[in-house]
């Protein structure tokens, strides 16, 4: 679930209130978004990867947490961490090119 | 609210209602089937609108997760062995013309993705590899290409209720904008419905925007399901986790809490016994079958399929977790709107259906496994729909504008002071359809049991009115899923066999005597009667 909006990072550039699909956050006036919804949330990470300066982190719980702050997440390097295995963002190349599902599928037969 | 109707005839040219729009075709929802619906029309020559609940690019399963594609190419050995390896899990209810139409068109569109510039890999022998779409990269792509096209999409526009024209033809649909709370109006030629399956808010990923809203929306029109007893697919999931993607757990062992295997349980064939033994205790997988140079393989394969792992600190190939099954509905299921000819015509004139909206009875009869037929599906039901409703548009044009009115509007407009309690309905419509002993296991007594009771939520939604706007669209996903899981159970509970995914404890044992389809429909009250399998096939293709 969306645990984490930093208020440090984000650029209040509201592409997470536009791609969410399912309309957890708001739009505020000259500050970061707020988790409006948090229970709508489906942890489908989306949002993570369209924010262009890893101010969010979904939690893998389905459920909400406690006591999820910042400064761990950038200790363990969770911050954008999807969106750099996906190859998403600046100076990075899509992973999809690289993608070897025919080679994991050959072993099954 | 207290008009009888939300958007009456005269009501949306006031004032009251500012947001009107015309285009040809109306493409409802915006996950692979209705991108690829609405680029088809779009590149037919209609001009298109299309509406999502969320953001066309991130709503659906797809551009959660990705997934193999039913990619062929047109080797008449590699074709044939393609159709036949799915017959007999299916039930025998496919259909070869419709499994050779699919294989084509995914294989041509396909290769439109490619020259797109979809970042397809090459394998070895430097050959480009087409069978797998990561979600994300996928799904961003249509969207460019469907506005290049000319398509406009609204966002976070939640359809609510069609329009229809005096002989019953469908002509547009109305709805919210719910970020804004403003109210729209889309006049159109035809109607695409591509709203994705039902998942009945189960979390699997990416499928909380599929509450069946669609079927919903179509049956108030007057449209007909089939093959919705084939609703009962279930997805692994690390116990605490979205993540429903199950190809590794191909080299899982499934084990209890100490560590011992359990006899019989897998990924594929065994998923059952992982059913059956999660009723009395939990169940714990290890992908411990997987080569250490494998593992760095499938991180590259699946990125996403390790997030949970990788934040809550879990190494997946050597500690073991605790698993859940969640329940994918028609979205992992074959049921949907019923399709009457080649063009994805529903039975209701100017009102098509692709995607998991539609069945996927025609290519998978009652069983899918991964995303592979269901990704192709998407991609070619959405292209012969869009096609087919941008010309059924275009002859309409000739005609004079037509007079329409909104139809349906379950939940929000029966003119009673009663309340709805969404939540609460939200969660006995889960007790029904979520237990696997109700669903992934059925028997007569159960589901007529859990019938009753979901015939008594529908009275209830259907003799409540809501308070104010804001709850328009969580009503009519609560009603959408109260009136999915009584076309699942009331076709579960006809269906006296065990074929396909339905699995009757009471008939454990397939029967040649119902080798047909069944098709359901109805509000108040819900019917279902037998299709020959012949009886879906064929009707003139109509082409450009």
């Amino acid at each position: 679930m969306i645990e984490l909006v930093s208020d440090s990072r984000c650029i209040e550039c509201n592409i997470c209130v536009k791609v969410c699909p399912t309309n957890v956050f708001d739009k505020v006036v000259n500050a970061p978004p707020t988790i409006a919804r948090q229970s709508d949330c489906q942890t489908c990470f989306m949002c993570e990867l369209y924010c262009p300066v890893d101010a969010l982190y979904v939690a893998p719980d389905v459920d909400p947490l406690v006591g999820i702050n910042e400064q761990s997440l950038e200790v363990t390097e969770l911050l954008g961490s999807y969106r750099k295995n996906i190859g998403w963002g600046k100076s990075l190349t899509t992973t999809a090119k690289e993608d070897p599902t025919y080679q994991l599928l050959k072993t099954m037969k | 609210m207290s008009q009888k109707q939300l958007l009456l005839d005269d009501s949306y040219t006031s004032n009251k209602f500012p947001q009107t729009f015309e285009a040809d075709v109306l493409v409802i929802g915006g996950g692979p089937a209705g991108a690829w619906s609405a680029w088809s029309a779009a590149n037919s020559g209609a001009s298109v609108i299309l509406v999502d609940k969320g953001y066309c690019g991130a709503s659906g399963c797809a551009a959660a997760s990705g997934n193999g594609v039913w990619y062929v190419p047109p080797q008449p050995e590699s074709r044939e062995a393609a159709m036949a390896s799915r017959e007999a899990l299916g039930g025998f209810l496919s259909s070869r013309d419709w499994m050779q139409r699919v294989l084509d068109q995914t294989y041509t569109n396909v290769n439109q993705l490619a020259d797109w510039g979809y970042p397809f890999p090459v394998d070895e022998e430097g050959r480009p590899y087409r069978r797998s779409l990561q979600g994300p990269e996928y799904m961003r792509l249509m969207r460019k290409q469907i506005r290049r096209a000319g398509v406009e999409i609204f966002d976070h526009s939640p359809a609510l209720q069609l329009l229809v024209d005096a002989e019953g033809a469908v002509a547009g649909a109305t709805g919210i904008n719910r970020q804004t709370g403003e109210k729209w109006v889309v006049r159109a030629g035809a109607v695409i419905i591509a709203t994705g399956g039902c998942a009945f808010l189960s979390k699997a990923l990416g499928c909380n925007v599929l509450t069946g809203d669609g079927y919903l929306m179509a049956a108030e029109a007057g449209a007909e399901m089939s093959g919705m007893e084939f609703s009962n697919a279930y997805g692994i999931a690390p116990a605490f986790s979205s993540v429903t993607k199950t190809l590794f757990y191909n080299w899982a062992t499934f084990t209890d809490e100490d560590g011992v295997p359990i006899p019989g349980a897998g990924s594929q064939k065994g998923r059952s016994v992982i059913a059956k033994t999660l009723l009395t205790q939990p169940v714990y997988a290890i992908i411990d079958k997987a080569s250490v140079e494998m593992r760095a393989t499938m991180r590259l394969s699946q990125p996403n399929f390790f997030l949970p792992f990788d934040r809550a600190g879990i190494d997946p190939f050597t500690q073991r977790f605790p698993v859940t099954l969640r329940l994918e509905g028609t979205v992992r299921g074959t049921g949907g709107i019923r399709i009457t000819d080649y063009n994805c015509t529903t039975s209701v004139r100017g009102l098509y259906a692709a995607g998991d909206a539609a069945t996927r009875e025609l290519i998978c009869g009652g069983f899918t496994g991964g995303g592979s037929h269901n990704a192709a599906w998407a991609l070619s039901s959405g292209y012969w729909s869009g096609q087919s409703a941008a010309i059924y548009s275009r002859n309409l044009s000739l005609q004079a504008k037509r007079q329409v009115e909104a139809v349906g509007g379950v939940g929000f407009v029966s003119g009673s002071q009663n309340q709805i309690n969404s939540e609460e309905i939200i969660k006995a419509t889960q007790a029904e359809v979520f237990p696997y002993n109700r669903n992934y296991f059925r028997n007569e007594k159960g589901l007529t049991e859990s019938l009753q009771r979901l015939h008594s939520l529908w009275d209830e939604i259907s003799n409540s009115e809501i308070a104010d706007d804001h709850q328009i669209v969580r009503t009519r996903e609560v009603a959408s899923m109260v009136a999915t899981a009584r076309w699942m159970y009331s076709s579960a509970l006809a269906r006296k066999e065990t074929r396909g995914m339905h699995k009757h404890e009471d008939y454990p044992e397939q029967d040649a005597q119902q080798q047909h389809h069944l098709i359901s429909g109805g509000l108040d009250r819900v019917w279902v009667k037998t299709a020959s399998l012949q009886e879906t096939k064929v009707r003139e293709l109509i082409t450009a």
